[in-house]
């Protein structure tokens, strides 16, 4: 029974199942900060709510903290415990650009999980302009990091 | 204590060892058809055969006259309902039946409609009953057939069915339960509930798969059935095919077992049952029980651990055997239609867990599958911005969610 429950829970890939596991960068950060940016997406009637944020630092314009929370199966948890990783050190144009197929590929998720990676981009791209948005209402000038070439 | 833990008995049940030795001969030695009435092999099948639809007909207080054995549950409703449209196609076009039926009950329905029936599915109320004055103003003159639950698979809800047999007694319309989740665990007598058709499995009861039975009520009324599997004539014309008679065999001693242990059974398992519930109360705040706790079977438990998903829920405990409302685990997409129905809204379907207790569920078993999911649920909670936003007073309801 035990060859089954292992050869079953394959259907998860190895990373995904370590992310369930240990998930990186579970938490939050003050949401009113103005480095701060907060994407909330999803819904909860339809199975999936991810919250993630992204620090900016204002000297560098380089991301330097992202938190998540996600309400979602295994692959919702997975994928924005991915992208929380992978947000770390990027710019704001560099966290921009990533797409939902990196994520597909990297945790090796099946067709029906794809919508999971999907609403973690949305959740990049919401915190990103949530970002932007209270830079321009402080009308703070944008860090030179920040355009990269 | 022996892992992974089975606490799915809903879904189906493992076959009593005390079943399987009463089955074995009949695949060798006594391995004659039933059919054959002409020489001791089919007299041993035919006598074994007739042993058993006593033992099924005393289970729910009928005639062994009154039982056909079929190939399971679903056959038992395909035939009983499309049975009666077709037979009763003179008298009425109209079959009232609720949303919260088996697929079985609700595919064949949706079958009978495209071929020109007129079905009515009552909607069932937060605890998951029918109201019985939405029954009564259903009734049309060309309702032939009620087609209602005894006890629901997902949340073991009871339904009032000894009222409506007499609601369908009084119109003089045929009256049809699936009582596959309540039959051998929960008293039942086709004449109290006033029942004209009823369907039971032997594999949610401890018997083999592939076999089931549907009683046919002969007398006050008389219930006639069109056949829907021909050749032979078998099973007094409504159920042609050689008898599966080992199986047979399974689901008689099944039932004789069932009907002797009930109430110590029945004891052991509430106790068991209330144990878990009264549990994971102590231990999570925020959790919801799908359905009348009142009105229900005593061996089962559905319970919305909110703000966590279904899925994510049972990937944390793979060392135990229990389902999900989720629509993660279906391959639909859709969460239970059961739990929607309930009205609770979606997002507590995505977060059910149905445990269904059964013979061999110990003390031991509980305490680990409280233990087990409670610390899951908890650290599913530590990372679910549902949960976070409630603490905070935020009413999840009021948001505006960016649904994709």
């Amino acid at each position: 029974m035990w060859d089954l429950i292992a050869e079953k829970q394959m259907a998860y890939s190895d990373k995904v199942i370590d992310h369930y596991e240990n998930p990186r960068n579970v938490g939050s950060l003050p949401k009113d900060d103005a480095n701060v940016g907060t994407g909330l997406v999803g819904a909860p009637e339809c199975g999936d709510v991810m919250k993630l944020q992204v620090r900016v630092n204002p000297e560098t314009g380089v991301i330097d903290e992202a938190k998540f929370k996600t309400f979602g199966c295994g692959s919702a948890i997975a994928s924005s415990s991915l992208a929380t990783e992978w947000l770390k050190g990027k710019t704001v144009d560099q966290a921009l650009a990533i797409k939902n197929t990196d994520i597909v590929n990297e945790l090796a998720l099946p067709p029906v999980k794809i919508h999971c990676s999907v609403l973690a981009e949305d959740a990049i791209k919401a915190a990103i302009a949530d970002y932007q948005k209270k830079r321009e209402e402080t009308k703070a000038p944008e860090p030179v990091g920040a355009q990269s070439v | 204590m022996k892992l992974p833990i089975y606490m799915d008995y809903h879904a189906t049940t493992p076959v009593d060892q005390r079943v399987l030795n009463a089955m074995l001969p009949y695949f060798t030695q006594d391995f004659g058809n039933a059919a054959s009435r002409n020489h001791a092999f089919g007299w041993a099948a035919e006598e074994a055969v007739e042993e058993a639809r006593k033992q099924v007909a005393d289970l729910i207080g009928a005639n062994p006259k009154e039982i056909i054995f079929t190939s399971g549950a679903t056959e038992s409703n395909n035939l009983a309902i499309k049975g009666v449209a077709e037979m009763y196609r003179e008298k009425g076009n109209h079959i009232i039946t609720c949303v919260i039926e088996h697929k079985a009950v609700i595919d064949t329905c949706k079958k009978l409609e495209k071929q020109g029936a007129r079905v009515t599915y009552l909607p069932v109320q937060k605890d998951g009953r029918i109201n019985l004055d939405d029954l009564r103003a259903a009734l049309t003159d060309k309702t032939i057939l009620i087609s209602i639950m005894t006890a629901n698979n997902e949340i073991g809800v009871l339904q009032p069915v000894a009222e409506i047999g007499a609601i369908a007694k009084e119109k003089g319309i045929l009256f049809h339960t699936d009582a596959v989740q309540a039959a051998g665990k929960v008293p039942f007598d086709v004449n109290q509930v006033k029942a004209d058709l009823v369907s039971i499995s032997a594999h949610k009861m401890y018997g083999p798969k592939g076999v089931g039975a549907l009683y046919v009520r002969r007398r006050n009324p008389r219930v006639l059935l069109a056949e829907q599997i021909s050749g032979g004539g078998h099973e007094r014309g409504m159920r042609s095919g050689t008898l599966n008679v080992p199986g047979i065999v399974g689901l008689g001693k099944a039932a004789a077992i069932c009907k002797a242990e009930m109430a110590s059974e029945t004891e052991r398992l509430r106790k068991l049952r209330d144990r878990l519930n009264e549990k994971f109360h102590k231990n999570l705040d925020e959790i919801y029980i799908n359905g009348s706790m009142e009105h229900r079977l005593p061996h089962n438990l559905n319970i919305s651990f909110a703000y966590v998903e279904g899925e994510s829920l049972l990937m944390g405990i793979n060392d135990v055997a229990v389902s999900s409302g989720s629509a993660c685990t279906s391959a639909s997409l859709e969460p239970s239609y059961v739990l929607k129905a309930l009205g609770a809204g979606d997002d507590l379907a995505h977060s059910s867990i149905r445990f269904g207790l059964g013979r061999w569920t110990t003390d031991e078993e509980v305490e680990y599958v409280v233990e087990k999911l409670t610390n899951v649920v908890r650290r599913l909670r530590e990372m679910s911005p549902l949960y976070e936003m409630v603490k905070e007073g935020v009413d999840l309801s009021k948001m505006q969610w960016v649904a994709h």
